[in-house]
């Protein structure tokens, strides 16, 4: 294991590269975006609602890799030539942020009513009110489901093999096919995926327990 | 502290399981297939599901169909007699070996050319086809020959040899591996690449398919397709070998040559033709 691990060291660590690019870009973005729409889900204007509801249930009950080769074969097609990487990461952001959106959300849902009021008969407005005063607390709650979708988001990025966008899985394949040690490739590959997972997992409950 | 002993008890067993998950096929594929075969009169056979021409599951039916199926009935039949079955399990370029290795098939009989690094891992039978590794570009692209591929983007399938083969003759091409054929021509219909490369023979099959796209410049490479077996199946092997030769003779193998390549533009049937005094070859 360790001859294939060093005789590919290169593969592993462009692909390792690669997924942990496209986590990261996929991350900012999805939270970004996800708690951009759970607000829509919850402003008093029924039209906004109305769209933020469709992106929600539209994005998130579609299987990532139908969205992913959505962006790598039809896009190109019609719109814009965008690369395999590129399609993966705009998947795993859409997909992810719907989830975001949901978990977001709940959590804004789950602050006392009473919070928005108070802040609203200060004088604020709903948006003022909603930056400074619902969202910090909205995010206290939201941080352990948060961690979730992180590390899930993580171990989707593995899509991008599908599109050939140079991941973690994808040199995992070609290793695994051009050696025929199958067995030891994959294991090295979820080794990899561990250690950026596991980093997520210990910090996020951290944060949990200081915030707490 | 404690919580890493856990993590560390976790990672070794989940090694354990892995290595004897491992010994245990290994168990699996060292039983002598010839005779186990024998008695259910069954052999099972990889075979590619994506493939027009060689093996392609025909989505109406679902029946496997192609060159190579019907070449491993032919072959079943002569290793174990006339009412000895074919059974067919697909598989991809990337699956094959795994599901070989691992039991779930007898033999491999999906466009699997003989390398020695292939050889390595498994035994193949003498071979049963001459294909040759080309390209597929769209009508009026500027690529005339493997060479002008340079600072170009080329698509091939994760798990076949023609990737690796097309950089020896393009050492600046980009190479994108996809997971299956189908996927990786439509990756060139949507300009994700410059040409598609692969043998000729499936790459002739999907000319048919999909007018606007031609075959580009003659064969590169010779890709001699092997049945693949698992070592130490000498019997299998050899029996094989026998039902082969056995089908080219009495002109079974060419009947089929005809039946699939006889019509197809591009390729010229008569130079795959084997053993056969009428054509003098």
């Amino acid at each position: 294991m360790i001859h294939l691990l060093t005789s590919n060291w290169n593969e592993f660590i462009s692909g390792f590269g690669w997924t942990l690019l496209s986590s990261v870009l996929a991350l900012f973005f999805s939270l970004i975006v996800g708690s951009l729409f759970a607000i829509l889900e919850v402003v008093p204007n029924k039209f906004l609602r109305i769209i933020g509801n469709i992106y929600v249930e539209v994005f998130r009950n579609i299987p990532l890799l139908v969205i992913t080769m959505f962006f790598y074969l039809v896009i190109p097609l019609y719109v814009v030539k965008i690369n395999g990487f590129t399609a993966g990461t705009i998947g795993l952001t859409i997909y992810t942020s719907a989830f975001i959106a949901e978990t977001v959300r709940a959590g804004i849902n789950s602050v006392d009513i009473g919070q928005m009021e108070a802040a609203r008969g200060q004088g604020m407005t709903f948006w003022q009110a909603m930056r400074y005063i619902v969202l910090p607390q909205a995010f206290k709650y939201v941080i352990p489901p948060l961690g979730n979708q992180f590390v899930n988001l993580v171990k989707n990025s593995s899509v991008l093999a599908f599109v050939a966008g140079f991941d973690l899985m994808y040199q995992g394949n070609a290793i695994a096919s051009q050696t025929f040690d199958t067995v030891n490739t994959y294991i090295i590959v979820g080794v990899f995926y561990l250690i950026i997972t596991l980093p997520i997992s210990y910090y996020m409950q951290h944060l949990e327990r200081k915030l707490a | 502290m404690k919580r890493l002993k856990y993590l560390a008890v976790i990672i070794t067993s989940l090694l354990l399981v892995f290595t004897l998950t491992a010994c245990g096929s290994q168990s699996l594929s060292s039983q002598n297939i010839y005779e186990n075969d024998k008695k259910s009169k069954t052999v099972t056979w990889g075979v590619k599901a994506d493939t027009k021409l060689l093996g392609l599951v025909d989505v109406k039916d679902g029946q496997e169909k192609g060159f190579e199926i019907d070449l491993a009935k032919a072959i079943t039949k002569k290793m174990y007699g006339k009412d000895a079955k074919a059974k067919f399990v697909t598989v991809t370029s990337q699956s094959r070996i795994p599901l070989l290795k691992n039991g779930n098939i007898d033999a491999i009989i999906a466009t699997m050319t003989i390398t020695p690094e292939r050889q390595k891992t498994i035994d193949f039978s003498n071979s049963y086809f001459d294909a040759g590794q080309s390209i597929l570009v769209k009508d009026g692209s500027p690529i005339k020959k493997v060479q002008d591929l340079n600072n170009r983007t080329i698509i091939g399938v994760v798990g076949s040899n023609s990737v690796q083969n097309v950089k020896k003759f393009a050492p600046k091409a980009q190479v994108l591996q996809l997971p299956d054929y189908a996927q990786a021509l439509t990756a060139l219909k949507s300009g994700q690449g410059d040409a598609l490369t692969t043998d000729n023979v499936i790459l002739a099959g999907m000319a048919v398919n999909n007018p606007g796209y031609k075959l580009q410049g003659k064969a590169f490479t010779t890709e001699p397709y092997g049945i693949g077996i698992n070592k130490g199946q000498t019997d299998f092997k050899s029996a094989v070998n026998k039902a082969l030769s056995e089908v080219e003779n009495d002109g079974t193998y060419n009947k089929l040559i005809i039946k699939w390549f006889g019509n197809v533009p591009g390729f010229n049937y008569k130079e795959v033709l084997r053993n056969d005094s009428s054509t003098n070859k």
